[in-house]
């Protein structure tokens, strides 16, 4: 979301699950859709089966995704930047991208600013203390009519295009083996399959998912692959695209709905604490054209924003008090789950209020999170099951050795339905609002989230009524216009989110029409506006529930195109549109690239039309200039992201946090991430490769879901006790044979399991010595029906991607031994 | 189990004629295409739901096979194996096994209980537990190995291809989970057809082996598998290269069946003594077994 945001516009998959048949190539790198995402993947045969596709795969293990690809490619985790840098490399050297694309649609030809540089493994305007930038030069020169300046002949030395080209000069493929581990054959091989696309009749997909987002570098791993894609002309395509991959059903739903600490929802943030004033707020990301002729499609933030805020606080939110402006908090930092943990940590937090999450097994360094859990008054847990986190505080013998006398925390568990209990809709990772109904009621005395929430806000606000506080003001003012208070009906709050008129809207163009009465629901997020005649829980939602009904409901098949273009299947955000940036499937003149297998939309002279919704201004003529891209200021993507990312405008290699050579070999002064942040704690808890010699990776099996089905007895049956996978030659090396119980020990902790040696993790030769990887599954715990098992997280370190904190769950250090 | 929408072929241990009336009926087929298969065991999850049964929580032996063998309750599972062929890359082969519903079935013709084994005129060969005497001939006369004799009512179990649901129209259950295609299901020779698609694909990427494998030496099978190497069929996890049914079978069922026949008689004598002079065998309760096998929590 971090990555694709600043590159394209939005944070989320390009394209959709269905069009993942029309590609001709189909990389999964930072993912295992086979055993992840084993139902999306059949989209992957269907390319392989209807469109001839090649699969290739690219990872430290061979996967069950492998198991079925034409190309296997290792890779040493944690080095997936170097690989795809190298492959930009590759693709540039070779001259196989797609020129006509890379001039009209990206910044390739924009100049940067002449103090910007990159040195010795470090951007311009690095400052150590706060280990952090100074972003200033990361940004084009501006021209005296306010515009960035641009050399459409691609020859200015410092325009985007030669700077990449000079900073991922050094990614040679003997480089890419060198960190890697990949045989530079098999990484030609690689390069070569993914060169082929750079045509315009033919097409690549990237399909990824927490095998990027977790890692210190994860950010600027996803935005590799993107610059890739941009290179071949792949992004707006049928069968292109960078496809984040999900990892948790709806999780695409909770970033939608701004459930991160620094977002409102629709992607909109939250002010810093900086921005008292309004109308700067406002301004800061209303983001004005950088070029000509731009939609720049953010300057319209003030309606979105006054339409929430019309929503939360319905009467109360007046121009006069600037919407209740005054009533956000205004954030000093980000307080993402990792920096929760550490205030908990460090004894600041009274009461935490868990939903839906199983912190003490999902969140890294186990020993960390249970200890913060203890130093809480109360922690409330709301989920269906009966989690490790509800039961931190009992002992479990070598799975969860604690003195429960010395934990005063108290637990209140509230039991709470599972989706196939409430009727509601989840949003895929293909941004597809699908509405579902209720199978049945929750057992016991199970409750609906909403039923619970809404319970204990309607206690909260009563409080202050009768006793006020302290700021009592958004609390008791919120809007709660639900026919039963205490149960709020999914539908009402869907059409909250997708908004209506607060007073007769008429036409901009003609003031007499009124274009939707007083009450009504809207047709789309073009209808919001900024004087409070308009509320809209969540803008990018809108279209959603309109006056013809419930559009996520729809579940018309149709596809005219035979692209699986199913307009009239359920509600895509935003507006229905169901390839981002499809105005990118034609060339600058408005004709498809490829007009006989990728005909998506057109310019038919007077409007864009075709089997898509056309993600563009609907009647701007390709004459005008307007470019694809039309959330970003300059209408095109971006290769050189300015200041949207905070660890670098190109993304670099560098080493995970623990790393097992110790060093980077592009830069050893610099080995991992420098604007990562770091708790000082967690910095003395990472270990050396002297103790811990071995890489680490954990990850999913398709016959489990995260801590959940340990609960099922079916999938216990299925994968029942708990395991780590060992290569060959460590395992001959250690003594160790297939169904031996070892030992995995990281500088946090230790976990025992049975070691499953296999032929599928290979040792890579990196940095002139041999890594091994040990593979951490990660579905035990001790809880549930399976056998029970230590947490896996309690090996992994407790540090965070850069700009997002995910933490780096995939690349880890550990020793191993026969138990 | 029977089901009255489908003629009965053949049953065990049985010399009376197959009714025919039914005439209008496809031969069935499952295909299990090697080269799709991602491992993901929702076949093995929807066998164990539709026909409400449920394997033990076991335990890891290193490797991915859960459960690792088939058993009374798992009709099916998948078998992993990591292969190198001579000079070329590793590969993970993934085979799901389970009945091959042969169409000349050596359990079936094995079998001396009347009617414990029937094939029906779609090919589909059951096994009617009510009349199984749990001797395990047919474990003997399986060349695939098969079937599974239950600890806790010592009757024997397999696959039914969901014959229940194939004799109302619908697809077998593995077939109707599984997410990539890799299963289907259809007449004969229609799966005959599609597999020829897939072969055909294969050898495009390099598998000029591939094929497929319905082997004659049990007249063909109702199950059939795309194997990328179709030579050696082995490889995948032991998958018989040229399957036969045994000769003890042929031999039990030809010259020797008078003999056999003789064989129960005496033994039906002997019966008869040991009621009159012992008196009628206590029958245990076998419940405690029944528990024991269904016992799923191992903690």
């Amino acid at each position: 979301m971090a990555s694709l945001a600043p590159t394209f516009g939005r944070g989320a998959m390009t394209n959709h699950w269905v069009d993942i048949k029309n590609a001709n190539l189909v990389i999964i790198m930072g993912g295992n859709a086979a055993e992840a995402h084993p139902c999306g993947f059949k989209w992957v045969t269907e390319a392989k089966a209807h469109n001839k596709a090649k699969l290739v795969v690219i990872d430290p293990r061979f996967t069950r995704s492998a198991a079925v690809a034409d190309y296997y490619a290792p890779l040493r985790t944690g080095t997936d930047i170097a690989f795809l840098g190298g492959v930009i490399n590759y693709l540039l050297t070779h001259d196989k991208i797609q020129h006509e694309y890379v001039k009209a649609y990206t910044d390739a030809g924009f100049i940067v600013r002449s103090d910007y540089l990159f040195k010795d493994g470090l951007f311009s305007g690095y400052q150590p203390k706060t280990r952090s930038y100074d972003k200033s030069s990361w940004m084009y020169e501006i021209g005296a009519d306010g515009y960035a300046k641009v050399d459409p002949t691609l020859t200015h030395p410092r325009c985007v295009f030669n700077l990449m080209k000079q900073h991922y000069a050094r990614y040679t493929p003997e480089v890419v083996e060198n960190i890697c581990g990949t045989p530079k054959d098999t990484f030609l091989r690689v390069c070569g399959l993914i060169a082929e696309t750079s045509t315009s009749d033919r097409t690549a997909t990237f399909m990824y998912a927490l095998g990027w987002t977790q890692h210190t570098v994860g950010t600027q791993m996803i935005r590799t692959a993107a610059m890739v894609q941009l290179l071949l002309g792949n992004i707006g395509m049928p069968g292109g695209g960078v496809n984040a991959l999900r990892g948790h059903s709806n999780i695409q739903g909770l970033t939608d709905l701004g459930l991160l600490s620094n977002l409102l929802p629709g992607y909109m943030t939250l002010p810093g604490e900086s921005e008292v004033d309004f109308k700067k707020y406002i301004a800061a990301r209303a983001f004005k054209p950088l070029r000509p002729h731009q939609l720049s499609f953010w300057q319209n933030y003030g309606k979105f924003h006054v339409s929430l805020m019309k929503a939360w606080y319905g009467a109360a939110a007046t121009k006069e008090n600037n919407f209740c402006y005054d009533w956000l908090p205004k954030l000093d930092k980000v307080h993402d789950v990792l920096q929760v943990f550490e205030d908990m940590h460090n004894g600041k937090l009274n009461g935490y209020l868990c939903q839906g999450f199983n912190p003490l097994a999902a969140f890294p360094n186990k020993a960390k999170i249970g200890g913060a859990l203890a130093k809480l008054k109360y922690l409330v847990v709301i989920d269906p099951l009966a989690t490790e986190t509800s039961e931190f505080w009992r002992n479990f013998g070598e799975f969860n050795d604690v003195d429960s006398a010395k934990i005063a925390t108290e637990v209140f568990r509230l039991p709470s339905g599972c989706f196939a209990e409430e009727d509601g809709s989840l949003v895929n990772s293909g941004r597809w609002m699908q509405w579902h109904w209720k199978g049945q009621d929750p057992p016991g005395e199970g409750k609906s989230d909403t039923e619970i929430v809404a319970g204990i806000f309607l206690r909260i606000r009563e409080l202050y009524r009768k006793h006020g506080g302290a700021f009592s003001d958004p609390v008791r003012n919120l809007t709660w216009d639900y026919a039963i208070p205490y149960r709020p009906h999914p539908e009402e709050i869907a059409k909250e989110y997708n908004g209506s008129a607060l007073a007769d809207l008429t036409d901009p163009k003609n003031k007499t029409k009124v274009i939707k009465k007083r009450g009504e629901q809207l047709d789309g997020f073009l209808q919001l506006r900024d004087d409070g005649t308009t509320a809209c829980g969540c803008w990018i939602f809108a279209g959603c529930w309109t006056e013809k009904g419930n559009m996520m409901a729809r579940r018309d098949t149709a596809d005219p195109s035979g692209l699986g273009e199913t307009l009239g299947w359920a509600f895509a955000w935003p507006a229905n549109r169901r390839i981002l940036y499809n105005r990118a499937s034609c060339n600058p003149s408005g004709r498809p690239w490829d007009p006989i297998k990728r005909n998506l939309i057109h310019w038919n002279g007077r409007a864009w039309v075709g089997f898509d919704v056309p993600d563009f201004k609907p009647d701007s003529p390709p004459a005008e200039g307007m470019g694809p891209f039309i959330m970003l200021p300059e209408g095109v993507a971006r290769f050189f992201t300015l200041g949207n990312v905070v660890d670098g405008p190109f993304p670099e290699h560098y080493e995970p946090f623990e790393t097992p050579i110790d060093t980077n070999p592009l830069h050893r002064q610099v080995v991992s991430n420098p604007a990562a942040r770091v708790f000082r704690d967690d910095l003395e808890a990472f270990g050396k490769s002297t103790d811990y010699p071995y890489a680490a990776t954990t990850y999913r099996l398709t016959e489990h879901f995260h801590f959940w089905t340990k609960h099922a007895l079916i999938n216990a049956v299925l994968q029942p006790e708990q395991f780590v996978e060992v290569g060959e030659v460590l395992a001959k090396e250690k003594g160790i044979k297939s169904g031996d119980r070892v030992m995995v020990r990281s500088n946090r902790g230790h976990i025992k399991a049975v070691a499953v040696v296999t032929k599928r993790i290979m040792p890579l030769k990196v940095d002139g010595k041999i890594v091994h990887t040990v593979g951490v599954p990660i579905h035990w715990g001790f809880k549930g029906v399976a056998k029970n098992g230590y947490i896996a997280n309690t090996l992994t370190p407790f540090v965070g991607d850069a700009n997002v904190q995910t933490p780096e769950f995939k690349s880890f250090i550990v020793d191993i031994e026969k138990a | 189990m029977a089901q009255q929408s489908l003629d009965i072929e053949r049953r065990s241990a049985t010399t009376t004629p197959s009714p025919n009336m039914r005439g209008h009926v496809a031969e069935v087929a499952k295909l299990i295409d090697i080269s799709k298969c991602i491992g993901c065991k929702a076949c093995q999850s929807a066998c164990m739901e539709w026909n409400d049964y449920r394997g033990n929580v076991g335990t890891c032996d290193g490797t991915y096979n859960n459960p690792f063998d088939l058993a009374a309750n798992q009709w099916t599972v998948m078998r992993f194996t990591e292969y190198e062929p001579p000079g070329g890359n590793l590969e993970w082969l993934i085979r799901k096994d389970g009945c091959m519903h042969c169409a000349e079935p050596g359990c079936l013709k094995a079998c001396p209980a009347p009617g414990a084994i029937v094939q029906y005129s779609n090919g589909i060969v059951d096994f009617h537990e009510e009349h199984c005497i749990g001797c395990g001939y047919c474990i003997t006369g399986c060349p695939f190995n098969i079937p599974r004799l239950s600890d806790a009512d010592s009757k024997v179990y397999k696959c039914t291809l969901c014959s229940d649901r194939v004799a109302v129209g619908l697809e077998p259950a593995c077939i109707k989970s599984c997410p990539t295609g890799a299963l289907v299901f259809g007449s004969k020779d229609d799966m005959r057809q599609h597999a020829a698609g897939r072969i055909e694909d294969l050898k495009s990427r390099g598998y000029k082996n591939a094929g497929l494998y319905d082997p004659q030496g049990v007249g063909g099978t109702h199950v059939m598998y795309v194997l990328p190497h179709a030579d050696r069929p082995q490889i995948y996890a032991g998958l018989p290269k040229d399957p036969h049914i045994s000769p003890l079978v042929s031999l039990w069922k030809g010259a020797l069946k008078p003999l056999m026949s003789l064989g129960l008689g005496v033994i039906a004598f002997a019966g008869v003594i040991h009621y009159v002079g012992v008196g009628p065998n206590e029958t245990k309760d076998d419940k405690s077994k029944v528990d024991k096998s269904s016992e799923h929590r191992d903690q």
